[in-house]
């Protein structure tokens, strides 16, 4: 019985294939425009070096940082109408008011303010302004924008006046996807209506992607299950991913701090994973990846997604490397998967970190002739402003100042020195393929979330025993190895607004996949 | 008058970015996030409004200042953001209501987003705001600050909501009343409204209110600030700046919270690590963070400061933050003087918040352990 983990990154897509903890095989492959072909090469590559059976894989797990490179590259981002019921309240911070000013425009910078939503009681802070909602539609249809993203003030205790603008808006613009934002998140106004939006921005993206994720799949002859790795480093299924791509928004960084503590046996340290685009790193503790206590940015944007403290900079191996005047700048565009044709030791015409590295003997891939004839000044200039780029983001995510290692994975590593400043760097075995290796350990997690009611003897405790117990039940009948099993989440809040005493519960567990036995 | 006043100066976003960073720390888990505030703010100066401070010792004597802040829940006003003029709205009417005209505002509360409430309403109204506050910190009532404790009588006040309500309480026979009376207003306007009270003179004020309290917030802000860019402990740099002491570092084990009588009270339980290892912490809360035990014995107690931080980035974190194996630092900060006489402690005291049978004692600077 074998695993299949393959992660698609913006650059490559790798595969490892493994038997309960035994990496078979690892292959990269590089991220093709249409996703399945490079899935297909990546995932063939790495059954033929296995030498096993394709009928005896029996779980598919997938990891992509796709949809974040898209936010973060404000690339394939559609605009959206971002809607928000809530006036006469919430008017002096209109949507996208905390987003940098870039991604604002990616997204067309459509925010409409309403009449609308509820107090925090319940009550309609102001009737749904319904014939606003109309000339909001004639606008959408006017202005051709793709999706819409519908925020109420307290849309999570009472989902009722988003659904009904919902389809007030659908009457006149039904082909367009609307996303509410009490699927998304939790309350706190801002940061769900930015989650919902650019949840919004990415439905036809992720559309495109889950179903190139299936085709390759299919086409392969594997039919086994297939999950997507979301933000927890817990598996989802396909069509939830379809809907809500932002879940995935730290499944990446998860996936490498996870396979870089699996590969190495490190428990505590940095994790550097250097991609083509994006360098991501993070601090593992106890072998986990350090979560974040506050709230997490992404792409410069505030969201409350529960993800791992992980910090971003638009340095990859496939990163333009350009000379304006006097100051060389590197990123955070990247030529991405197009590395292999338009970096120059690939035979093309555009300057690239792997270049640099090349040019200075760090790293042999590609001619080497092609970027001999390159002014040393400017690669010294170059190599200069990367390493400070690391430097910077290591020390930022440093949190004492004892020598702890850092851990350089992805196929972008090569362009980490042998020591950061006075810290050492270690490359595992399979160091390239970190990413797939954690998808492959993904954790199957069970979750309990509802509205129990404290009443005849029952307490908190037995309610949250009850709920953790439930939990637990869901994630072994979903595969997880019971031993495994331990609480990430176990949170009430009392709802003051219900009669009945009643208290929300919202209790996740995970555990490892039962071996190679599920 | 106040034009002639001596070292005023002009807030700009930078310093908006480090009072963010520095009213969390001293909100004490409580006061609300100040990040929609801050919003607001850099949106008021981006729009072009002018935020002046005054030193407090600066004030004529005959000077008419006027504190607000915003009251209700703080989860609430995250969720239902403000309409924007609610507080000038509160000056004009409180103005009208007394025939005068007001020369500054001031802050009722330093402590979490009540610290920008009252930029906000100053710079619409063309004002001046006051370096000093009422509590030096963050409490759950309007009643627990210096300027109630000291004598100040704060009706007539005015409570404005989004709406566009403008309620007038023109008498309360006891700041109590007035707290009674003014909750149960703010629940009936959605839970999230900003209050101005009657006018203070500037000699009163030079007396009982806590001073420095913008500079010194702004202060602590771009200590934290410093030391993460320097790779220092943001811990320690609050210690500093603070006179604080790190009192246990540990794992959040057990988080209880309900409602009652309006106000969150809970518990949060600590299992210690690093040299806290075996030790178990609890601290009591209700809005705040309000009592620290160890081990079953208690350490500190309101009115001094307890301070919960992110254990490793000395991020401030909020009792709604509060989160199952979190790892955290427990901080205590000696409060303001003011706060630690015998009238001030029968308001602000363990007493206060129904905790009876226990009695304050200044929480110690050096050893372990402040309370025996």
């Amino acid at each position: 019985m074998y695993r299949l983990g393959i992660d698609v990154g913006g650059t490559n897509t790798d595969a490892v294939i493994m038997q309960d903890r035994n990496v078979l095989s690892g292959v990269k492959a590089s991220t093709t425009e249409d996703v399945t072909s490079g899935v297909l090469e990546a995932m063939e590559a790495a059954i033929a070096k296995a030498g096993v059976d394709r009928a005896k894989i029996t779980n598919v797990m997938i990891g992509t940082t796709h949809f974040t490179n898209a936010v973060i590259e404000r690339r394939h981002i559609n605009p959206v109408a971002a809607i928000r019921l809530g006036l006469p309240a919430t008017a002096c911070l209109p949507p996208m008011v905390d987003w940098p000013d870039d991604l604002r425009e990616a997204v067309g910078g459509h925010g409409y303010l309403v009449r609308g939503g509820y107090e925090f009681d319940g009550r309609e802070l102001a009737a749904l302004d319904l014939d606003e909602i109309d000339r909001i539609a004639d606008d959408i249809n006017a202005k051709r924008i793709g999706a819409v993203a519908i925020t109420s003030v307290f849309g999570p205790i009472n989902t009722k006046m988003e659904e009904e603008a919902r389809a007030r808006l659908q009457k006149k613009c039904p082909d367009i996807p609307v996303v509410l934002s009490s699927e998304i998140g939790r309350i706190g106004l801002l940061e769900r209506e930015s989650a919902a939006i650019m949840n919004a921005s990415l439905l036809k993206l992720s559309a495109r992607t889950v179903d190139a994720f299936a085709n390759a799949l299919r086409s392969a002859g594997l039919d086994c299950p297939f999950f997507i790795t979301q933000n927890d480093g817990t598996l989802m299924g396909a069509d939830v991913v379809k809907r809500f791509p932002v879940l995935t928004f730290a499944s990446g960084p998860t996936n490498s701090m996870r396979g870089a503590a699996f590969l190495t046996g490190v428990r505590d340290g940095i994790v550097v994973d250097i991609g083509g685009t994006t360098t991501d790193i993070g601090s593992l503790q106890h072998g986990f990846p350090r979560q974040a206590a506050t709230v997490v940015d992404i792409g410069g944007v505030r969201t409350n997604f529960r993800m791992p403290d992980v910090f971003s900079i638009g340095l990859g191996g496939g990163s333009l490397v350009r000379q304006k005047r006097d100051a060389v700048t590197v990123g955070p565009q990247s030529v991405g998967y197009r590395i292999t044709k338009e970096a120059l030791v690939f035979g093309g015409d555009t300057l690239t970190t792997t270049d640099v590295a090349v040019a200075r003997g760090e790293a042999s891939v590609g001619d080497a002739s092609k970027v001999a004839d390159l002014d040393p000044a400017l690669l010294d200039a170059a190599r200069e402003e990367m390493t400070r780029m690391l430097e910077r983001a290591i020390e930022r995510t440093r949190l004492s100042p004892d020598p702890i290692p850092v851990i350089a994975v992805g196929g972008g590593s090569i362009l980490m020195p042998d020591r950061i400043g006075d810290l050492e760097v270690i490359r595992p075995e399979n160091f390239a393929v970190a990413n797939a290796v954690g998808a492959a350990i993904a954790q199957i997690s069970g979750e309990v979330d509802r509205i129990f009611s404290l009443e005849k003897g029952l307490t908190r405790e037995i309610c949250l025993k009850q709920a953790e117990d439930e939990a637990r039940d869901k994630a072994i009948k979903s595969g997880a190895d019971a031993a495994t099993i331990e609480t990430i989440e176990r949170e009430d809040v009392p709802l003051a607004y219900l009669p009945g005493n009643a208290t929300r519960i919202h209790v996740k567990v995970v555990g490892e996949m039962g071996g190679g036995h599920a | 008058m106040l034009d002639r006043a001596q070292g005023r100066w002009r807030l700009d976003e930078r310093m908006v970015e480090a009072l963010e960073i520095g009213s969390g720390i001293l909100g004490t888990g409580g006061g609300g996030n100040p990040y929609v505030g801050k919003l607001r703010v850099r949106q008021a100066l981006r729009e072009g409004h002018v935020m002046e401070i005054v030193p407090l010792e600066s004030l004529p004597d005959d000077a008419r200042v006027v504190a607000m802040g915003g009251i209700g829940a703080p989860l609430v006003s995250h969720e239902r953001i403000k309409e924007g003029r609610e507080g000038l709205r509160c000056v004009r009417a409180l103005e009208e209501r007394l025939g005068i005209k007001v020369d500054a505002i001031a802050c009722e509360e330093i402590g979490g987003q009540n610290s920008m409430e009252p930029l906000i309403a100053a710079a619409m109204a063309g004002l001046p705001v006051v370096d000093c506050d009422g509590m030096g910190r963050a409490f759950p009532a309007m009643q627990m600050t210096s300027y109630a404790i000291y004598g100040h009588r704060s009706t007539p006040s005015v409570m404005c909501d989004p709406h566009g309500n403008v309620v007038i309480f023109d008498h309360a026979i006891s700041e109590l009343w007035h707290e009674r009376m003014a909750r149960a207003c703010v629940v009936s306007q959605g839970g999230a409204s900003t209050l101005a009270s009657a006018p203070m003179s500037g000699e009163f004020l030079k007396r009982f209110a806590i001073p420095h309290s913008y500079s010194k917030a702004i202060a602590l802000g771009n200590a934290v600030l410093a030391a993460r860019r320097d790779h220092r402990d943001p811990v320690a740099a609050i210690c500093e700046s603070e006179d604080g002491k790190v009192v246990f570092r540990g794992k959040i084990t057990d988080l209880k919270r309900h409602l009652a009588g309006g106000f969150v009270r809970g518990e949060a339980i600590i299992r210690g690590f690093e040299s806290y290892e075996g030790d178990e912490a609890s601290v009591h809360i209700q809005n705040e963070f309000l009592i620290f035990s160890r081990n079953g014995a208690v350490e500190v107690i309101v009115p001094d400061l307890i301070v919960i931080l992110d254990a490793d980035s000395g991020e401030a974190i909020s009792t709604e933050m509060l989160r199952y194996g979190q790892r955290v630092a427990v901080l205590a900060i000696p409060c303001h003087p003011l706060l630690r006489s015998p009238e001030a402690l029968e308001v602000v005291g363990p007493k206060g918040f129904g905790f009876d049978d226990l009695v304050f004692k200044p929480m110690s600077i050096d050893g372990e352990g402040g309370v025996s």
